[in-house]
């Protein structure tokens, strides 16, 4: 059994047909990399998997279990963490907070404070900012702590939504290492970007998206090999 | 120290104690500056003149007389204001949106309270209920008052706003104002069901009549009593209780938490665990509560209510609260008591400066006016975030 899978997924905003019959698999375990152009329907599949939008057609089964027509809140209680497009850090909350955000469900306040220690631990650059407020951070800091508060309820699959967006390719590569070290370290990851090149050098299997419907898919290196990936995503 | 004061949460009950005081002197302060200085420039004009031939005082001698009464009557009502100027807050912040039936979720709270005190003292108790009696059935009023609200303005979000999340910003707030309508109505239909008439007066009890005085200020003529009536007392530390309370929930509990952040993002609250229905509906739940609260205190000030109770205090708190800034709690605080303030001080003043062609029937354009000229300058409002920050 995949530890998420999508069963052709049909997703509308209002009359726009933005997904048009999905289906992929993420085996436990997996680094997966779901690629394509602007516009592809890339995010609104990380909508469609986390409760953010119900898909009008289609399966969502994550752990086993139909999480189709959960909320949000409740498919993360099931242990999905989303990293959002645009990081989505409370700007009026500082960075300590905003990581408390993260585990909103835990009760145990010991277990929070290692989590607390263990976002420090990935990215120092926090724990300098620990009680400045989130909306002042540069978007490289956002994107640490974006990545951090996801992995505050330890989920047992992390989206991530175009990590790479805006940085600079040091702060990139950076990313890019900790979600290898996060993977090596037992993370599930799904990861969205346009950055095709990195995404495909880090992942175990891929899926490209083009409008709506996904129209390639294998492992991440015949996927590299690909004529048109290479000519439409890798600009070679 | 300052770890200690943090983890006990006392800085959350400490810090919105000092910021009223802040308030409430610095307005009262600037705004009796400003009047002892337009007082001065008067003299010797019409308005003093006729002054000196009425009461033999000069219009600056007056004018400082009358302050410290003027001053108290503003915090109080300043206040009310305050309580229900978080209601209209609360909801923006979470929704960005004007719940427009607030004012009637107002007028219910006074309905029910004042509802209760009726029953209780056609029973008999009320007057027989010895010194303190009076103060746990108003306690029990303002907490029928609170719940009644309350329920109110959580049902009112199932039923008709809650459905419209996502349409177009325009049709929740035109079901608002619907929903203001509809239950002004309702509250007349069921008060003139039962007696035939539509308006309440609640009934005189306990010493909330007397007066405290404070101190005498010795004239030419007449000594001026500055006083309080017990009342008013009532009024501002329950209102200053409920003010404290809210602050603490929104800032040190965790429901608190949850709302701070379904107001800055919605979407990323939810994939945190946080369940954005609940959230929503407990943030009307004590809006709804604090104005119900404020309705009942109101009554208790003014004794009659009507079903267009609402309507005016309604339209200040808005006002205030984007004075203050939409959406911001201590913004609504601050625009309540400039708004409360003013409305005394231009009660009090305008029809003496004015040697009666303006009587304090027009204090109430005072209000709008300010609203206006705030706006023009400071779109956000005076502790308003500018609007491009909000993402
Ligand atoms: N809120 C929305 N309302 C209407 N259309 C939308 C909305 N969000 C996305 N879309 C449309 O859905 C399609 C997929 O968008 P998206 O999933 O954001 O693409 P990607 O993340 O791959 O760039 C696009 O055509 C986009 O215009
Ligand atoms: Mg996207």
């Amino acid at each position: 059994m995949s530890l998420l899978e999508l069963e052709d997924i049909h997703s509308y905003y209002g009359n726009i047909h933005a997904l048009k019959g999905v289906s992929l698999k993420v085996e436990e375990g997996e680094i997966v990399s779901l690629i394509g152009a602007n516009g592809a329907g890339k995010t609104t599949t990380l909508r469609s998997i986390s409760g953010l939008l119900h898909p009008r057609k289609g399966k969502v089964i994550f752990r086993g279990k139909d999480v189709t027509k959960l909320a949000p809140n409740l498919i993360h209680k099931e242990g999905l963490g989303l990293v959002p497009e645009g990081r989505g850090i409370f700007p009026r909350l500082t960075v300590l907070e905003n990581l408390e955000m993260g585990a909103f469900l835990v009760k145990d306040k010991a277990e929070i404070a290692r989590g607390i220690e263990q976002a420090f631990t990935l990215f120092p650059r926090l724990r300098e900012r620990a009680e400045q407020k989130g909306g002042t951070l540069s978007g490289g800091e956002q994107q640490m702590l974006a990545t951090a508060r996801g992995l505050m309820s330890t989920p047992s699959i992390l989206l991530m939504d175009e990590p790479s967006m805006g940085l600079a390719p040091v702060l990139v590569d950076q990313i890019f290492d900790v979600i290898k070290e996060l993977n090596a370290k037992g993370t599930t990851i799904l990861l969205v970007e346009q950055n095709a090149l990195m995404a495909l050098s880090i992942a175990h299997r891929a899926y490209v998206l083009q409008t709506g419907t996904i129209v390639l898919s294998g492992a991440a290196s015949n996927v590299a090999k690909d004529e048109n990936v290479r000519k439409a995503y890798l600009g070679i | 120290m300052r770890r200690l004061i943090k983890s006990a949460g006392l800085r959350e009950i400490l810090l919105p104690l000092g910021r009223m005081a802040v308030f409430v002197l610095g307005a009262g302060a600037l705004m009796s500056v400003v009047m002892v200085v337009l007082a001065l420039l008067c003299r010797g004009s019409g308005a003093d003149k006729l002054l000196l031939s009425t009461q033999n005082v000069n219009i600056v001698f007056y004018t400082m007389a009358n302050l410290p009464q003027v001053l108290i009557d503003g915090v109080t009502i300043g206040f009310v204001y305050a309580a229900i100027a978080l209601g209209y807050t609360m909801v923006y912040g979470v929704l960005e949106f004007i719940n427009f039936a607030h004012s009637e979720i107002f007028a219910i709270g006074a309905f029910a309270g004042v509802e209760f005190l009726i029953i209780m003292d056609k029973i008999g108790v009320l007057a027989t209920s010895g010194t303190y009696g009076p103060y746990l059935y108003l306690t029990l009023a303002l907490a029928i008052g609170m719940l009644a609200a309350g329920g109110i303005a959580v049902l009112i979000e199932r039923t008709a706003y809650r459905p419209l999340r996502g349409a177009p910003r325009l049709v929740p707030l035109i079901s608002a104002i619907g929903v203001s309508f509809a239950l002004q109505d309702i509250i007349r239909l069921v008060e003139s069901l039962t007696t035939g008439q539509f308006y309440r007066v609640i009934p005189t009890f306990g010493n909330f009549d007397d007066k405290i005085l404070l101190f005498t200020i010795q004239t030419a003529s007449a000594p001026i009593k500055v006083d309080i009536q017990v009342k008013s007392v009532i009024v501002i530390a329950a209102a200053v209780m409920m003010l404290v309370g809210l602050n603490y929930i929104v800032n040190a509990t965790r429901i608190g938490k949850a709302i701070r952040s379904v107001a800055q993002d919605r979407d990323t609250a939810a994939i945190m665990g946080i369940g954005v229905n609940g959230v929503i509906a407990f943030t009307f739940l004590i809006g709804g509560a604090l104005g119900g609260a404020a309705g009942v205190l109101y009554a208790l000030k003014f004794t009659r209510i009507d079903p267009f109770v609402g309507f005016m205090p309604g339209m200040k708190a808005f006002t205030a609260a984007v004075v203050g800034g939409i959406g911001n709690l201590t913004g609504a605080l601050l625009g309540g008591i400039i708004l409360g303030m003013l409305e005394s001080f231009a009660g009090a003043y305008l029809g003496t400066f004015t040697m009666g062609n303006f009587g304090s029937e027009y204090k109430d354009i005072i209000a709008f006016l300010i609203l206006i000229i705030v706006i023009v300058f400071r779109p956000s409002g005076l502790l308003g975030e500018q609007i491009s920050q909000k993402a």
